[in-house]
């Protein structure tokens, strides 16, 4: 996963990366699992700039499944700082990008939410209901849009 | 281009506050 140059580009452009390690790391591994709840390897926490975890992607992915769980991470990271723009963008970006990932129909829900929440029209919840009626049929999240039309 | 992880995650947490950045944690056991 990590040596995927998309991945690579991915966080260097959106974060400032660290690691511990289960091995050579271990006293800070054991300390900074205990404080995050991380007992499984991989374990990738996005946290926010006050070192709140906003997502987290546990167990291994192939690296296009990976990059979504990224990109979505990245997106509700923005949406729980109130960005709603961004967070927005970054939704949609998951689900052009990466239309068959298992991120895709989470990410469609949250596009429609983040103008929401900014605007508070449900305008945006109406068009999201109604695209999931084309696609992702099936999915909990198209179940949980489901109110929305 | 590999990342280049940091393994001083206070020091690092300490600077996303200062940069109003997020962090990327990578709990590991991948071989280094």
């Amino acid at each position: 996963m990590w040596p995927d140059p998309r991945v690579s580009k991915f966080v260097q452009d959106n974060f400032i990366p660290a690691r511990v390690h289960v091995k050579d790391d271990a006293q800070k591994f054991v300390e900074y699992g205990d404080k995050y709840g991380a007992q499984w390897t991989p374990t990738v926490l996005q946290l926010d700039p006050k070192g709140e975890e906003r997502a987290r992607i546990e167990g291994f992915l192939p690296t296009d499944d990976f990059l979504a769980q990224l990109m979505l991470g990245r997106a509700h990271l923005a949406f729980g700082m109130g960005q709603w723009d961004d967070a927005e963008r970054r939704f949609r970006e998951v689900v052009e990008k990466f239309p068959n990932s298992d991120a895709a129909p989470e990410a469609l829900y949250w596009a429609g939410v983040a103008p929401y929440k900014k605007t508070h029209d449900p305008a945006s919840l109406g068009a999201t209901a109604k695209a999931f009626k084309e696609r992702y049929q099936g999915t909990p999240w198209a179940k949980k849009a489901s109110i929305w039309g | 281009m590999p990342i280049n992880f940091r393994h001083d995650v206070d020091a690092v947490l300490a600077e996303a506050s200062r940069q109003n950045k997020p962090v990327l944690l990578d709990f590991s056991a991948a071989p280094m």
